[in-house]
């Protein structure tokens, strides 16, 4: 479609969003990730049944982890879209990029 | 894999809380527990990663170099697994324990040099009702009468544990303590009346002997037969 989105956007591909554990995104903010999004399958469109709801509660979990810890929940997200929606991720990418940009960079010192 | 467990369900403390407790160390060992604590998603092996990730994350952000270390015993009050931590210890200035309270004092009583602390706050023996529920089901009497209550312990369930029930502050099944907490002697009159055993609750039970319970002090069982 060549869609562009930021370059600062770095993907790492799972078969489902219920691949990804509480512990990931941690750890991703950990390396010094300044922002974590999970784009996953829409509502009832799950290919594993309910991966995209259960890692809709992990980050819902991940969020009030980072809020402790704190670095903010505010830096994770999670998208719903269809795995064709080439203009929607593109959207959401730069939509996610921004809203880091604003929140600054991690406060974990480098 | 079958797990023994009577379960002892615990709560993580408050983050800051903790912070607050290792606040003097930089080489912390995270310690978690396979059974209970497991059992009741507070200090297994995965929320022992959580945690120390935590820790981690607010120690880089405050700019201060730790060490965080992970391990998880199959149980923290066995001499059997405590044994194993000597090793792991010399490596680490203090043990951060996510097991239930007799796991912390079985660790903090084999290595009385190290500083062994909570993580969680331990609660009850209780049950697992539904995934993320559990609730209070045995207090550890000593002197066990769930014979007479059809499975319904009057000493776990009932606010005031007596022992002929219900008193005067049950309402629609309710106990006045609470709302939320079903009178546990209507649960067991309920129950004899579903089993036609109604009769059963005319018998008065004698005032108990509590010695049997906390009430006579911290309690020990010993077994001839089992020691080696």
């Amino acid at each position: 479609m060549r869609l562009s989105y930021p370059a600062s956007v770095k993907i790492i591909k799972v078969p489902c969003t219920g691949r990804v554990d509480t512990i990931h995104m941690l750890e991703a903010f950990q390396s010094g990730a300044d922002g974590v999004c999970l784009v996953g399958c829409l509502d009832g469109d799950c290919h594993f049944i309910a991966g995209n709801i259960r890692a809709g509660k992990r980050v819902r979990y991940a969020k009030a982890l980072l809020d402790e810890a704190g670095i903010g929940g505010e830096r994770l997200g999670m998208y719903s879209l269809s795995a064709s929606d080439g203009r929607k991720f593109a959207q959401v990418m730069r939509e996610m990029t921004e809203k880091i940009r604003e929140l600054g960079s991690s406060p974990i010192k480098k | 894999m079958t797990k023994e467990t009577e379960m002892i369900v615990a709560d993580r403390k408050p983050f800051d809380e903790i912070m607050k407790m290792i606040s003097p160390y930089e080489k912390i060992l995270l310690l978690g527990c396979n059974e209970c604590v497991t059992v009741c998603a507070v200090g297994g092996t995965r929320e022992t990663a959580l945690l120390a990730s935590q820790i981690r994350i607010r120690r880089q952000i405050e700019g201060r170099i730790t060490d965080v270390g992970e391990k998880t015993l199959e149980r923290q009050c066995d001499p059997e697994y405590a044994n194993t931590l000597a090793e792991s210890l010399n490596d680490y200035d203090v043990v951060l324990s996510l097991a239930c309270g007799c796991g912390v004092q079985f660790v903090a009583e084999n290595y009385p040099d190290m500083p062994i602390l909570p993580a969680v706050n331990t609660r009850f023996m209780g049950v697992t009702e539904q995934a993320g529920i559990w609730s209070e089901r045995c207090q550890g009497c000593g002197n066990c009468v769930l014979d007479r209550t059809r499975g319904i312990c009057p000493v776990a369930r009932c606010a005031k544990s007596i022992m002929n029930g219900p008193c005067g502050g049950s309402h629609g099944g309710v106990c006045e303590v609470n709302d939320t907490l079903p009178c546990a002697w209507q649960l067991i009159i309920d129950r004899l009346k579903a089993r036609g055993e109604l009769e059963t609750y005319n018998e008065i039970e004698k005032p108990r002997d509590w010695s049997t319970s906390r009430d006579g002090g911290p309690r020990k069982r010993i077994r001839e037969d089992m020691a080696l």
